[in-house]
């Protein structure tokens, strides 16, 4: 009889945890996005492709602290958009619609910002939360859609997304905009969020306090879904609208709630991406980015409040490995958007993944079963 | 009224411009959507069909071949490569029976940071300059025709006869032919087809494949019709398609009239300036950029009861659930 060795207990864990299914399936997303990422620099420039591979993998941890701080300064907006993400996902709504939140209340962040200078040292605290508020209300029309009009989600935060960037143009060129350099005119010093103690701390990296708020919120999120009624009321509808609505809970208010809160985090997200020196709005007809970039993190993180933190954090680094991949090498960062893409679709296609790596960790262990009995 | 003339001889040859390519990538979510894949990587497609037309329309340039001939090169190019890439969309969504939102969002975003990078590295610069003028100056003949010969035959573009010529091909395939009918069947009832031995598996793919052809064809005549250069974008041209697709209430002649409204209103955002009766009042153009997606959000909202799209568009389909 042969004994059980730890092997046996790690096939076991796997085999009755779907979470560690799901985890691993994540990390083999991310190597397979790192792998097309990497094919695609042999393809194009071979002798720079592996000095360039490895910046990006290990850029973090160039410059000490700072880069560190720069790192969690990046994933910031990103673990916001990732949460609001997930946090429609888990309620069973798409939300595709994060970088129209996104841009809305990136607009009236710093038009208060620019305007309210009379607020003193709150302002920038206002301000953040006039983002948030903003992005409350964007999110809260495509939810209202669904609930009474059965509109679907995605298609109406499609529509949505370019409505915001077309008034926040607008808005821009009539109230906050800089004729000399035609762009919006950047936050007032008070409405900048704070560095505080960070700054020396981290060496003199971008990061600021948006990081706090990037914490609580996720912190809020995990007990709102794991811990409140409502959120178990989210995750029902999520599941099954008709049984919830059998079981006297209402849906309706459950959808548009969801997607009114998934709006306001990535409202927050938009005010810290612009409360910041040396960002400012601009007038180009482009979609922020930052919005789809959430949905990689929200997959990856498995539409968890606390996994999309961490996912977030993973995306900080790849952004540090760009940042001097353009640095040392001739690649250009867009190569980090490439990874993310493909990640996206490997995520995509996770199901597949989670049956392949039952079956396999099924197979190895009634292998190792048999063999225990001969 | 020669003033009148003069304006509408200004405004309408743009508008046939943005119309051809709209109704056409319009038609390709149709036929992606009518046999049960629903289809937001448009965009991408364009992007990334509209970057290896021109690439390779910039390269043939050089070779002194006739510029027509080489933009209907330009333009096969883009729709093979748009069914190259849609066929990442149809393994997704088909074979793999993923999230259909999920791995077009990879697929728009890929796009566009695929194609800046590799322009970067070949070319220094993410603009990609077309090389050459591909407007007809003057069809002979037709050009003289009163009325249509200014609209239609002069300063015209080939997308455009050839946009015409898909669009009735495509429309008798999908509603005169065995293989048109399956593919509507299969984006209303799966079962129900699979059940009569039609594979819906291959309808779909099929069904997505032809809407890659058409974005990717949409992508180099975006380019050709409103850009001297490719710069990794085609500016939601792909999602105003998927509007003009709703709005059409996924049928061609809906696809039709929507394209003719959007392509006014977008013509107007750009243009109001110069037509006069709209240069006095001062709407902002960002007010009419806006408008097509409002509108279809409001048609959404009041025809969401009785929509036409397909019913089981967005399904992936697992002949073991029948």
């Amino acid at each position: 009889m042969r004994e059980k060795t730890w092997v046996d207990g790690l096939l076991d864990y796997f085999l009755n945890s779907s979470t560690a299914v799901k985890v691993l399936a994540s990390i083999i997303a991310i190597v397979g996005g790192l792998i097309v990422g990497l094919v695609i620099m042999l393809i194009l420039d071979p002798s720079r492709a592996f000095a360039g591979f490895s910046t990006i993998l290990f850029g973090l941890f160039r410059n000490g602290t700072q880069s560190i701080g720069n790192m969690l300064y990046y994933a910031v907006p990103i673990i916001l958009t990732g949460l609001s993400v997930a946090f429609a996902f888990r309620t069973g709504l798409f939300n595709i619609g994060a970088t129209g939140q996104l841009t809305f209340g990136a607009f009236f962040a710093v038009y208060v910002g620019v305007n309210w200078t009379f607020l003193g040292s709150f302002h920038w605290v206002v301000a953040l939360l006039a983002g948030g508020l903003a992005g409350a209300f964007w999110g809260m029309i495509p939810g209202m859609l669904k609930a009474f009009r059965n509109v679907n989600e995605v298609v109406a935060s499609i529509m949505l997304n370019y409505v915001a960037m077309y008034f926040s143009t607008l808005m821009v060129k009539t109230t906050i905009y800089n004729q000399s350099v035609a762009r919006a005119f950047g936050p007032a010093e008070s409405a900048q969020i704070p560095k505080g103690f960070f700054e020396t701390l981290t060496n003199g990296s971008s990061l600021n306090y948006g990081l706090f708020v990037a914490f609580l919120v996720t912190a809020i999120l995990h007990v709102i879904l794991a811990k409140t009624t409502f959120g178990y009321q989210l995750k029902s509808v999520g599941f099954n609208r008709d049984a919830s609505r059998y079981a006297g809970m209402n849906e309706k208010r459950n959808i548009i709630l969801a997607m009114t809160i998934a709006g306001a985090v990535s409202g927050l997200a938009g005010a810290i991406m612009f409360l910041v020196p040396g960002r400012f709005l601009t007038i180009e007809s482009n979609l922020l980015q930052e919005g789809f970039t959430g949905i990689a993190v929200s997959l990856l993180g498995l539409s968890s409040p606390i996994g999309v933190l961490i996912a977030g954090i993973f995306y900080g680094s790849l952004e540090i490995g760009g940042f001097y991949l353009q640095v040392t090498t001739q690649f250009v960062p867009e190569l980090i958007e490439i990874i993310i893409a493909a990640i996206i679709y490997i995520s995509a296609l996770a199901l597949f993944f989670q049956n392949i790596i039952y079956k396999t960790l099924k197979k190895r262990k009634d292998a190792r079963l048999e063999a225990t009995h001969e | 009224m020669s003033e009148l003339f003069d304006t509408l001889n200004f405004l309408i040859p743009l508008i046939i411009a943005s119309m051809v390519p709209l109704s056409l990538v319009a038609l390709g979510g149709l036929f992606s959507e009518r046999s049960g894949v629903v289809n937001i990587a448009l965009e991408g497609i364009m992007v990334m069909g509209g970057f290896v037309g021109i690439v390779l329309m910039r390269t043939l340039v050089d070779s002194g071949l006739p510029l027509q001939l080489i933009s209907l090169i330009g333009l096969i190019t883009g729709a093979l490569v748009g069914v190259l890439y849609a066929a990442l969309h149809a393994f997704a969504s088909v074979t793999m029976k993923s999230n259909q939102i999920i791995s077009a969002t990879a697929l728009n975003l890929f796009a566009p940071a695929l194609s800046v990078f590799i322009a970067r590295i070949f070319y220094g610069t993410s603009n990609i300059n077309l090389g050459g003028n591909y407007t007809i100056p003057e069809v002979p003949v037709l050009s003289s025709i009163p009325v249509l010969g200014p609209w239609l035959f002069t300063n015209a573009y080939l997308s455009t006869y050839l946009g015409i010529v898909i669009f009735a091909v495509a429309i008798t395939f999908l509603y005169k032919t065995k293989l048109g009918l399956r593919i509507r069947a299969c984006g209303e009832n799966p079962q129900a087809a699979d059940s009569l031995g039609v594979n819906v598996y291959k309808i779909r793919y099929l069904g997505v494949l032809i809407s890659g052809a058409l974005a990717g064809m949409g992508g180099v005549i975006f380019v050709l019709s409103f850009a001297t250069r490719f710069q990794g974008t085609v500016a939601g041209f792909g999602f105003l398609a998927l509007a003009v697709m709703i709005f059409g209430q996924w049928k061609p002649r809906g696809i039709l009239l929507a394209a003719v409204f959007f392509a006014t209103v977008r013509v107007i955002a750009n243009a109001y300036t110069a037509i006069p009766g709209l240069q006095n009042i001062s709407i902002p153009s960002e007010i009419y950029s806006m408008l097509p997606y409002i509108i279809t959000l409001v048609v959404l909202a009041f025809a969401s009861k009785n929509s036409r799209a397909p019913k089981a568009a967005g399904e992936p389909y697992d002949a073991g659930k029948r």
